[in-house]
């Protein structure tokens, strides 16, 4: 077999497997939208503010709840010291609240 | 035409050949672009999912949170502010809400406690999610131990275990009833942490928002938009999560982009010199190095797409796990929906694919311009 061949097969099985790849992902949209609306129903029956993603501390856990000393709270020089603290940003409702002062 | 496919098929061979001529050093830099293509694909894959997933859910969030502020600081709110503002036209729904967290010193773990009247919880009994179930190994019908605020110890009865699909705002969930949560943190009754509300139409909760602030000078609102916009910022390209992973690939990407563009190793320039000198023109010479970018970029970046794709969506995410654990005992188990889209995948393309034939091709034309005599020599 000419190496042409060859990569273009291999090209041809990278991109079928592409093609899979959507397909899957509008398969696994329609399967997950149940469990979607469950999660939805569930934020609105119990009230939920925010995505259980980080639950090292509890202003990462609620991160649109912070205010703005939580990072501190554990002793005045106390700095962030969480990984997800790292990743996180501050909430909108407290970038909104400040002035820009530069 | 088939002339034309006949000389791209010959000059393809012809690139083949020269790529497995050097084949651990082309193995070794279509293993780092894959890897770089793969981390790429793999933090976009990862946050555009999860910000769709959290625009979907966190859409029914309560449209404002009232939070009574003092010095700085988020404090109990008392429930007879309620009175001060429930005559505001507009609001359809206004109710106090009680939640905290509570460290459990057996497991390490920290939970949510959410009250919840329409649960049909009654005292003495709670809804955990599947993550405390985890920690706890708890079971339906077993009791969970809670150390009060004076340290008296009481027992609440698991009465149901949240679904794990739900896990992604479940899992460190527990359902209290309202006596029981007053009990455990000594909250007096007029006391709620903070306010919620709903309006008939949600374009009037700025005008709202700004009428409670002047009845409740001492609160701040927190609105859906804010809380949407929150998490469209976490998995924004200008987020840590992105900046943490993405700057070292990229960073990977440009050194070996920079590498490539500086110019072309002696052995190389001496190929394209033979070349010439056996009569291959220019033009030639830039179609060969064309597509030995094209086959080292296209096969890296379609493995490192499908490899991302496998490892975000069929492993869920398990390399990116410790990162966003951090420190945390209690961790959800999720699956994350695959919301991708062509767009995506063309601009990871564009970003990998493109620059690195641009920067092969730049080089070779230098070196197949200068006479081949010089260049042999």
């Amino acid at each position: 077999m000419r190496k042409s061949t060859f990569f273009s097969l291999f090209i041809l099985l990278n991109l079928f497997l592409l093609a899979l790849v959507f397909v899957y992902s509008s398969f696994r949209q329609r399967a997950d939208r149940i469990i979607l609306e469950e999660m939805g129903e569930m934020t609105r029956r119990f009230e939920i503010t925010d995505l259980c993603l980080f639950t090292e501390a509890n202003y990462t856990r609620h991160i649109t709840q912070a205010d703005l000393h939580t990072p501190f709270q554990d002793g005045p020089f106390s700095l962030e010291h969480f990984p997800s603290g790292a990743i996180v940003p501050p909430p909108e409702a407290i970038k909104r609240m400040n002035e820009k002062l530069d | 035409m088939k002339n034309w496919i006949d000389r791209q098929r010959n000059i393809v061979d012809f690139t083949l050949s020269s790529l497995l001529r050097r084949k651990k050093k082309n193995a070794a830099l279509i293993f780092v672009y894959t890897l770089v293509v793969f981390s790429l694909s793999s933090v976009l894959f990862f946050s555009q999912s999860l910000k769709k997933e959290a625009s979907i859910i966190l859409k029914e969030a309560p449209e404002m949170v009232i939070q009574k502020i003092v010095a700085g600081r988020h404090e109990q709110i008392p429930t007879s502010y309620i009175a001060k503002i429930e005559d505001i036209r507009g609001i359809t729904e206004l109710k106090a809400r009680l939640w905290g967290y509570y460290y459990d010193p057996v497991t390490g773990a920290n939970y949510t406690l959410v009250v919840n009247e329409d649960s049909g919880l009654s005292p003495g009994t709670i809804a955990i999610g599947n993550g405390v179930a985890k920690v706890r190994l708890a079971f339906k019908g077993d009791t969970i131990e809670f150390k009060a605020y004076d340290g008296k110890i009481f027992e609440l009865e698991v009465r149901e275990i949240l679904s794990p699909e739900s896990s992604l705002v479940s899992a460190d969930l527990i359902v209290i009833s309202e006596e029981d949560f007053r009990r455990l943190f000594s909250i007096p009754n007029d006391r709620a942490t903070d306010l919620i509300l709903r309006v008939a139409n949600p374009r009037e909760l700025p005008t709202i928002a700004l009428k409670i602030a002047e009845r409740l000078p001492d609160t701040r609102q927190v609105l859906t938009d804010d809380i949407l916009r929150t998490y469209d910022a976490v998995f924004n390209w200008r987020s840590g999560l992105m900046i943490a992973i993405f700057s070292g690939a990229l960073l990977a990407f440009i050194i070996f982009a920079w590498d490539k563009a500086s110019g072309l190793s002696a052995e190389e320039r001496r190929e394209i010199g033979i070349l010439k000198a056996i009569g291959w023109e220019t033009s030639d010479v830039i179609l060969m190095k064309f597509w030995e970018g094209l086959v080292v970029s296209l096969s890296a970046f379609l493995i490192g797409v499908i490899l991302g794709y496998i490892h975000i969506f069929l492993t869920s995410a398990r390399l990116f796990a410790p990162v966003l654990k951090g420190w945390a005992v209690l961790y959800p188990q999720f699956k994350i929906t695959p919301f991708i889209d062509g767009a995506l995948i063309a601009s990871l393309f564009f970003f990998t694919v493109v620059p690195y034939t641009a920067a092969t091709i730049i080089p070779s034309w230098k070196a197949a311009i200068v006479d081949p005599d010089s260049v042999m020599r």
